[in-house]
């Protein structure tokens, strides 16, 4: 506890400290100490199976830890529920679309709003009489480029539109910092330029990690990247360090490109 | 009978999101014809207002249970052991204390509404095949529990000397039912209201959030447990005042109001009419009780094969039930 309390001092968002966790002999986090700043734009990088969607769902709780804490804004949110740590202000994505098909995205994104702003208990009313919470929900479509879908069921979008409504479902959450995991993942590469423009035009206040295996789309919005190993942290640093760190290439960036 | 939707395909841009959604909950001409023939009976079918009775109250049991299966999708194999206590309760409430029908239907759906939100707290924790088989156990408890009360509940004889006093002391139960299905429908009617007004609610759509994807709710900040406690309870409160209803307008209460076959036949009506549509209780318990009443003229025992077949057929080939198929069919013809 109080080895987080001194590094949450000065602006750091997210932190972790000693974070592990293991399915039988499996481990699949060792002892992950990370801190992200206010406003910083992470990647997570890794070869498969390095453990980075697990951390992010020991991050955001979907996964309890054996060991270690995790600290959002400078608290301890390790015994925190995972709605819980939302309403403190930590989202997240999915790898694979976890939406709701029948809904359509002002439905969903109205419903995601009104769970923030702690009006969804009410039964008495018409949603409709909501007419902020439905216009908030309204202005995160148009901003993510999904006005124009609102309302169609999300079953019927195409698939790159499904992936910016799962950013949208996190961003109605308002949150700090906003978890992405592979926010493209299965979008033709040239479209998976768009997606990163709308990460990138997120607010500066948001603190942002996220996973990519697209090393170009990495070195161009990553401040920062993190390189995940068999479930440990590998290295850390600026793009340029890890372009130029020889073990990285060796463990992930040397496969890619020269293998 | 098709949902109150409106067609924003056609030009989305002309409706701002707050009209698009306040449209979404306004009543659809076919909807105000559905109530405008629950009328009908009392012309057409004279001789027919006890059984019309039974179906609007069955129809409200499948509503209830619409609101925590098509709307959270919460599976239940218990349900009547809310409309039993609903039964027993106003049973007893008129027996001992006194017989004014309203004050015996609140009772009942307080004391259900109590149970409901108890047992809530072991419901909102499980799902799927436990949540069945849970729900299956606390409603055979149930239903033991009143077969071996004997004292108060008459067992298996059932409970005896319940009278009902007239409604607002005038309008006197008669002996062709049409007291009855007055009030029956009367109370299907404004509780339809308070449900329908609910699933338009924020509640409601975080309801079906819940439905369409009960993993997802925890990261948009959802306590999916708590909202489910409180539709158990709803739907608890409602099954209660059908029981009461049942006990008032026949004036007796059995052990087959607590069944097994109850619960499982309110399962089957809500899959057959459509679950999730408000409508499809309504319209699945109108079908299963008519056409009870006429097979079990023909040959009784023979009554669940029917019920079978209709059930396999339904489900094979209409997914979202007699009503999905129909406000298919209506949306084809209506595009057109």
């Amino acid at each position: 506890m109080s080895a987080l309390d001194t590094t949450a001092s000065a602006g750091i968002a997210l932190s972790t400290s000693g974070l592990s966790r293991s399915f039988g002999s499996l481990v699949v986090a060792r002892d992950i100490n990370l801190s992200l700043p206010v406003g910083a734009r992470y990647a997570l990088i890794g070869p498969n199976g390095a453990g980075k969607t697990t951390l992010i769902n020991l991050m955001t709780g979907m996964l309890p830890p054996n060991a270690g804490t995790i600290a959002l804004g400078g608290e301890d949110i390790t015994e925190l529920s995972p709605q819980a740590r939302v309403k403190r202000g930590l989202a997240r994505t999915f790898q694979i679309n976890s939406l709701f098909a029948n809904l359509n995205p002002l439905e969903a994104v109205t419903l995601a709003v009104c769970e923030r702003r702690g009006i969804s208990p009410r039964f008495w009313e018409n949603i409709g009489v909501n007419k902020d919470a439905i216009e908030e929900a309204y202005d995160i479509l148009t901003k993510l480029k999904l006005g124009d879908v609102a309302y169609q069921t999300t079953r019927e979008l195409p698939y790159g539109r499904q992936r910016l409504l799962e950013i949208a479902l996190a961003l109605a959450t308002k949150p700090k910092v906003l978890l992405l995991d592979e926010p493209a993942a299965g979008v033709p590469q040239e479209e998976s330029g768009d997606i990163f423009e709308v990460v990138a035009s997120l607010s500066d206040d948001l603190t942002l990690l996220f996973i990519e295996h697209d090393m170009h789309v990495v070195f161009r919005f990553a401040t920062h990247i993190i390189v995940l190993v068999g479930g440990a942290v590998f290295t850390e640093g600026s793009p340029a360090q890890i372009a130029a760190d020889p073990g990285v290439r060796e463990v992930y960036l040397g496969k890619r490109h020269h293998g | 009978m098709a949902n109150p939707t409106p067609n924003p395909t056609a030009n989305p841009t002309a409706m701002t999101p707050q009209a698009y959604l306040l449209a979404r909950g306004r009543w659809h001409p076919l909807e105000i014809a559905f109530w405008l023939a629950t009328l009908l009976p009392f012309i057409l079918f004279p001789n027919y207002l006890s059984l019309a009775s039974q179906i609007a109250i069955t129809a409200l049991f499948a509503l209830s249970l619409d609101l925590i299966l098509g709307y959270a999708g919460v599976v239940s194999l218990g349900h009547a052991a809310f409309f039993g206590l609903g039964a027993y309760s106003a049973g007893l409430f008129s027996k001992y204390v006194w017989g004014e029908p309203f004050s015996g239907l609140l009772v009942a759906a307080a004391l259900a509404g109590l149970l409901g939100y108890a047992t809530s707290f072991i419901i909102s924790r499980f799902r799927h095949l436990p949540l069945i088989m849970i729900t299956l156990g606390l409603g055979l408890l149930a239903h033991e529990v009143a077969n071996s009360a004997h004292w108060l509940t008459g067992g298996s004889d059932g409970l005896q000397g319940v009278r009902t006093e007239p409604i607002f002391g005038v309008f006197r139960f008669d002996l062709y039912g049409k007291t009855a299905y007055a009030y029956s429908l009367a109370v299907l009617f404004i509780v339809f209201l308070c449900a329908r007004r609910l699933i338009n609610s924020p509640f409601g759509l975080a309801l079906r959030g819940i439905r369409e994807n009960w993993n997802r709710m925890p990261a948009i900040g959802a306590d999916s447990r708590a909202h489910i406690r409180k539709a158990y309870t709803i739907a608890a409160i409602i099954a209660g005042i059908c029981g009461a209803l049942l006990t008032q307008t026949t004036n007796s209460a059995s052990l087959e109001s607590i069944s097994f076959q109850r619960s499982a036949d309110v399962l089957v009506m809500l899959v057959l009419g459509g679950a999730g549509r408000l409508y499809g209780g309504l319209i699945g318990a109108a079908i299963f009780m008519v056409a009870r009443d006429q097979f079990s003229g023909i040959a009784p025992q023979f009554w669940y094969f029917w019920i079978g077949v209709l059930l396999v057929a339904v489900v094979m080939f209409l997914p979202n039930g007699i009503l999905g198929g129909l406000s298919k069919i209506y949306a084809k013809w209506s595009r057109k």
